[in-house]
């Protein structure tokens, strides 16, 4: 399982800004659903959470320090 | 879960309870699972129930007139979300929002103040509690009026940094904007400053402390 930014759908308006930003085509609206779809491809560049108007959408960070 | 005597004795004000103590007053609490993002105590209702987190973690925060929100603390296994109005009965003065999946064990004020009474090292115990969050929010305070903003997110990335292992906290980058009481776009172009300095690295879902010292004379020359 790749981890990938995640939607609360109760808060998405389906606005559609999130797949315009999107540089690696892993965000898609289905049946006016905006979907994230799992791929290796996202670099987490967070352009999708910084765009988002409503919070929807998140991309978090796990904090560590290397060994 | 169910609510054992050793989830009760790792919450801070029952922990000078012996076992017999805890077990005595193990039935007055109820148990209760929230999904992630729902909002369990909103700011400005009266609260009747003290909340403690028994799983999960808890987003505790403020939000002003213009949407904008402060984090003041995250709320983990062991911790109330809400004793200030349970004890000077007034409204709940902050917000609580599950960060994921989360257990609750809850106890109602009226029993709460009835365990006060009969078990007066609890009460005293309280008192530690209660100063430790004065404490915390001074600290909260200090950060906010003297420290810069690269070093608040310095010390917010000190703070929430785990082994990789076992609970880490995940954290967004609007989440430690609310925290350091700034904008995202500045948490990002803070990040980004260290990552330049090779004292993190920004990867794929983390954040890589690779020199913890220099993020410690940041955090120290910055106060």
């Amino acid at each position: 399982m790749v981890e990938m930014p995640e939607i609360n759908q109760d808060k998405c308006n389906q606005c559609g800004l999130c797949v315009t930003v999107c540089t690696c085509g892993a965000i898609v609206v289905e049946e006016k659903k905006v979907t994230i779809i799992e791929t290796e491809d996202c670099h987490w560049c967070t352009n999708c959470e910084a765009v988002c108007p409503t919070g929807a959408l998140t991309c978090s960070f796990e904090i560590i320090v290397e060994e | 879960m169910t609510i054992d005597t050793t989830f009760l004795k790792s919450i801070a004000y029952f922990s000078v309870m012996n076992p017999t103590e805890l077990d005595a007053i193990k039935p007055l609490f109820s148990e209760k699972t929230v999904q992630r993002g729902e909002v369990i105590l909103r700011e400005g209702e009266a609260s009747d129930t003290l909340f403690f987190v028994a799983a999960g973690a808890v987003k505790i925060f403020k939000t002003s007139a213009q949407g904008k929100e402060q984090i003041l603390s995250i709320a983990r296994p062991g911790e109330a979300l809400n004793d200030i109005p349970i004890f000077d009965s007034g409204t709940n003065p902050v917000n609580a929002q599950a960060l994921g999946p989360v257990i609750l064990v809850s106890i109602k004020k009226e029993k709460l103040h009835g365990i006060l009474q009969q078990y007066p090292n609890v009460a005293l115990n309280t008192n530690k509690v209660l100063a430790q969050r004065m404490r915390m929010l001074v600290t909260l305070v200090e950060d906010l009026s003297f420290r810069h903003v690269l070093g608040r997110v310095t010390k917010i990335l000190l703070t929430h940094a785990g082994d990789g292992v076992g609970n880490t906290d995940h954290l967004t980058q609007q989440e430690m904007a609310a925290m350091a009481g700034t904008a995202r776009e500045v948490v990002a172009r803070s990040l980004k400053a260290l990552e330049e300095q090779g004292f993190i690295r920004l990867e794929r879902h983390r954040i890589v402390i690779a020199d913890k010292k220099a993020l410690e004379d940041i955090v120290e020359d910055s106060g």
